[in-house]
Formats: C-alpha cells, structure tokens, sequence
C-alpha cells in the first residue's frame, strides 16, 4: 500500500525546498527527520532562536526561515525528530518516533541527508573538551551556549563563521591555528576568476577575517604537528607555526576540516559512489536531475557532494520536479523546462567551490595520521593498526573491519571510514575507488528490539 | 568554558540529575548541551580502555555523547531535557568475563 507519492529524508535546505517544490506538482508528501524543527544543521533551531542569537548567528543563518515557513505553508507531513533506520530498494523507509517504530511506502525517495564534518583524526582529539567547529556553532543555534577561551584548529569557510560569531557573542577564539599554507594558495589562484562570480560569499569571507585580525584574534598559518594534550579533558593545543614550536592552554579546542557527504542511507541502498579526488570525499552517483543510479532514488543538497545551503535548495528543487517526472505529475518538458533555470542558477552557486575546495584542502596528516593516532574513535583502533592489518594482506575497509573492529562501533563508521580508505589506498598504491569503503547495513542507527517488534510484519532484511 | 549567553533573557527553568548529580537547564537545551553548560564534559567512560569521553559532534554522528534515560541507552544530543529526568552513565560492561 502507498503512503505517499514522496518521502524525503532529511529537513535541511534539500529537503524543505524539495518537499514545497513537490508538493506545488501535486504530489502527496512525508518529510522525515531527526532534529526537533526544521533547518537541517547549517538552519538548525531557525524558527525559535531569539532576538540575541539572530544578530550573533547573522543574516544568512535567520534567510532559512524563509524555506522553514514555505515548508510549514505547505501540504507536505513533516515528521520531527524521527530516526530513519532502514530504507528499502522498494522504497519502504522504517523510523523510530519517540521510541515508536513506523514503515511507510513512497513510490519515490529523495535522499536529502546532508552533511557531516570531515573527520580530524589527530593526537588527543578523543579528548573530553574536543568538539568540531560545527559541534560549537550548533550550541549557539540551540541551546544558547557559547564555548570562551576556545582553540580553533583546521582550515575551511566555517572556521571564520564560527571564530565571527563567537566573537560577536562576547567570547572571542584564543587561537585560529589553521592549516592551509601558500602552496595552497597558489594552487587556488587559478580558480580564482571563476570564484569571482560569486563576491557575495568572498566579500563576506574577506570581512569576517578583517573583524577577527581587529579583535586581536591571534591567527596561525600553515600550523604543523598539532596535537592536544591533557589527561582527563582537554589542557592545552600545542602546534608549529612559522619555525616555531607553540602551545596554548585551553580547556575547549573545536576542529574542523570542510565537511564531507553522509552516505550512510546511500551505501546502504549499495548505489554507485565516486571517490572526488577535489574534495577528498565518496558522493554517491547523480545525473543533471539528481537521479541516484536505482530509479526510485534521488539525491538532493550535501548528501550528493558539497555545494553548500543555496546549492542544497536549488538542488532538492530540481530533485522534487525529477520525482515529479517520474511520477508523471509533469510532463517530461514541463520538467526539463523548469528545471533548465534551477541548473543554471545551481551552477553559477557552485562557481566558488574550485577556490575554496583548493585553498582549504585536508592535510596530508589528517588524512594520512601518524601510526598512534586513534582513527576509530569507537573502537579506539589506531593508523598504525590500519596500516599494519594491510601488510597482512587486507585489501579493503571490510576486511579490516573483520580484523580490528574498526567501524564496527555504535557510528558504524561514519567517523572512520574515510580515513581506513584514505589509508590503505596509500598503503596498496590503489585509488580510493578500487579500495572502496565499508559495507553499511540497516539499522543504520540504534534501535532497541522493541522498536523491531513495532514494525509487526516479518520485514526482509538484506 | 560552555556558558549560556542568554543569562539575562530567560532563567533556567528546569534541572535534571546526572548520576545523581543536580543539573540546571533550559527548555531548549539537548542533555548534552546542559551537560556542556555545566561544565560536565565526562559523559562516559569507553568499553575498550577505559578513558573518558565527551559530546564532540552534537549532531547525533559520533555517539559519543551516550548516556542512560529511563535506561535505555540514547544520544544525549539528540536528547530533548525535560524537567526531573534522571540520566546516568551508561555502565561499563567486563568484557573479560564470559557471558553464560
């Protein structure tokens, strides 16, 4: 039985621009996601903060409201902070609403996951104190929580967004110790041009940095060999940086190295992914359309590689009129026709992203650590335990998932699994795609038994 | 540090126990933001060494914010407080010892 035309996962910019732009072609729509309003992260918490958070967080933050009331305007179900923990090749999606499992049926998908940001395995960051820039900024969005005195270690756009808006909120960084070195900037220049096009973006990149250089925010360039010490929590970050050898106490040190797909729900579902050799990261396969590589699945915003929120909405716009298509709501010119603006505004959006995806590039220590830096969190396995299982002949992630335990912990990976692929492709002299990555199963989040039970009728689990 | 910025705007309007241990909290806060904000940065102690660990994505990825409500083990990012709630350490389990 059908439930609905369309389920969309996830309630970021994708799918809130999806779910309106589906449900204005007449399809019959079930959101689902985890947070308790709509926003997905980067809008995260934006239909209830208050007036103090809206002027710390900025203008381009309090915008997503716009697509959170297009989204309430709209005929779509929203289902708030459910857990999809399987979706099914027909199209069945199985969530936990408050301890509750559900299953309902789509005739189309569209996968609108997102984001996370790109591990940062480096010595101590397991440490209590430890958060990812991200983890810092969602504190202000919900909650009202703000980290003082706090090191800022990577490289990225939101390393400066953050350092602003801590500044703004009375608790400006002790420290941007960053990553990025002028060979980085050289290789960058000739996208440089190109980026022009979107100076919005650069204007407010060059400004946040002159407001953190006025406050007397102290910047490292280049910064080499950072580790954190301390024994129960976090004591202090120590670093190189311009021939010297540096170390600032602090009790909060926050990381951050771009962000990269989640693919959780898309390798369950064993689509095509592809490694991209620009942004370091799997993005499962899409066309123009966002069609993924099984026809009942479309991928829309980060979760089908980085573009940011804007490209996220363009995208889960021309994702909703794809599954419109396929639906035959519209006519395959009706489609193609409306969608034709949305690419094009989509691929002036993504214009920037050649200059930033090569200005701010993960380190070679953070995607290939030293041999005792814990890349498991979880399972606390180490580079060196990577890298010692495939000279004993492992050949992929899943055989040293079989030999260390690695991925196997309650993230199921999504922690390590770039960097056991990043590792044995160095190891085997291989490329990322013939090494692959690991296996990802249903339940692709805890679940207790009960929540099994919920579901009633035998389910097959592949 | 973690501290709330809205100190003058709103007061805490609800507390929670961790491990017996009284926590203050608003309505919009997750347990580990509350947590967090009250200086509670060991959440849980790790199955396999031993060591401490804290909230570090907030965005329900990492797991590592683990911990006991109504004795089922949850994300306490994804965690709603609610005024009373008793949350607790998730308890170690002796791996060494065989299970029969």
């Amino acid at each position: 039985m059908i439930d609905y035309d369309l389920i969309i996962i996830g309630a970021g910019p994708a799918g809130m621009a999806a779910a309106v732009e589906a449900t204005q072609r007449g399809l019959s729509v079930c959101i689902l996601d985890e947070q308790a309003s709509a926003g997905g992260q980067i809008y995260r918490n934006v239909s209830k903060v208050k007036q103090h958070q809206a002027d710390i967080l900025g203008p381009d933050y309090i915008a997503g409201k716009q697509l959170v009331n297009a989204l309430q305007q709209s005929t779509a179900i929203h289902r708030k902070a459910v857990t999809v923990w399987k979706v099914d090749k027909d199209a069945k999606v199985a969530f936990s609403d408050a301890g509750r499992a559900e299953q309902i049926q789509g005739r189309h998908i569209i996968l609108a996951n997102g984001a996370m940001e790109r591990p940062v395995p480096l010595p101590g960051w397991t440490l209590p104190g430890v958060l990812t820039v991200g983890a810092a900024q969602i504190l202000m969005k919900s909650g009202s929580v703000v980290a003082r005195d706090a090191v800022i270690i990577g490289s990225g756009p939101l390393l400066y967004l953050v350092a602003s808006q801590l500044l703004a909120a009375g608790a400006p960084p002790r420290a941007l110790i960053e990553t990025q070195t002028r060979r980085n900037v050289i290789a960058a220049l000739p996208y440089f041009g190109k980026a022009l096009v979107q100076w919005r973006p650069l204007l407010k990149g060059i400004r946040m940095i002159m407001n953190l250089t006025f406050a007397s925010v102290p910047r490292f360039i280049a910064a080499t060999d950072i580790s954190i010490e301390g024994n129960d929590s976090v004591e202090a970050v120590c670093f190189r940086a311009g021939g010297k050898t540096h170390r600032i106490e602090t009790s909060i040190a926050l990381l951050h190295q771009g962000v990269v797909p989640n693919t959780q729900i898309s390798r369950s579902l064993n689509l095509e992914h592809r490694y991209n050799v620009q942004q370091h990261c799997f993005h499962p396969v899409t066309n123009e359309l966002g069609q993924s590589s099984h026809p009942l699945f479309s991928i829309a915003g980060d979760g089908a590689g980085i573009g940011g929120a804007n490209v996220a909405a363009l995208s889960g716009r021309i994702s909703a009129l794809n599954a419109a298509a396929c639906l035959k709501k519209i006519s395959i010119s009706e489609r193609d026709r409306a969608a034709f603006v949305l690419q094009k505004l989509k691929r002036a959006e993504l214009s920037i992203r050649p200059f930033l995806d090569a200005l701010y590039p993960p380190p070679q220590s953070v995607l290939l650590p030293e041999n005792d830096t814990i890349i498991c969190r979880c399972e606390e396995v180490t580079a060196g335990d990577i890298r010692h299982y495939a000279t004993l002949g492992c050949k992929g992630p899943n055989q040293t998932k079989s030999f260390c335990r690695s991925g196997m912990g309650p993230c199921q990976g999504r922690f390590c699994g770039l960097t056991v692929t990043e590792l044995l492709a160095a190891e085997m002299g291989e490329t990322h795609d013939v090494i692959g990555s690991y296996r990802i199963r249903a339940p692709l989040k805890s679940v207790t038994l009960k929540e099994f039970a919920d579901l009633g009728v035998p389910t097959t689990m592949e | 540090m973690f501290e709330s910025i809205d100190k003058l705007h709103t007061k805490n309007s609800l507390s929670f126990t961790f491990d017996g241990q009284s926590i203050a909290a608003k309505p919009d806060m997750s347990v580990a933001a509350a947590l967090l904000n009250a200086g509670v940065f060991n959440i849980r102690v790790t199955p396999v060494s031993q060591s401490i660990r804290g909230p570090f994505c907030m965005m329900g990825a990492c797991y590592d914010c683990l911990v006991l409500v109504d004795g089922i083990t949850v994300q306490a990012c994804l965690t709603q407080v609610k005024d009373g709630m008793v949350v607790n350490r998730v308890p170690l389990v002796d791996m060494s010892k065989d299970i029969s």
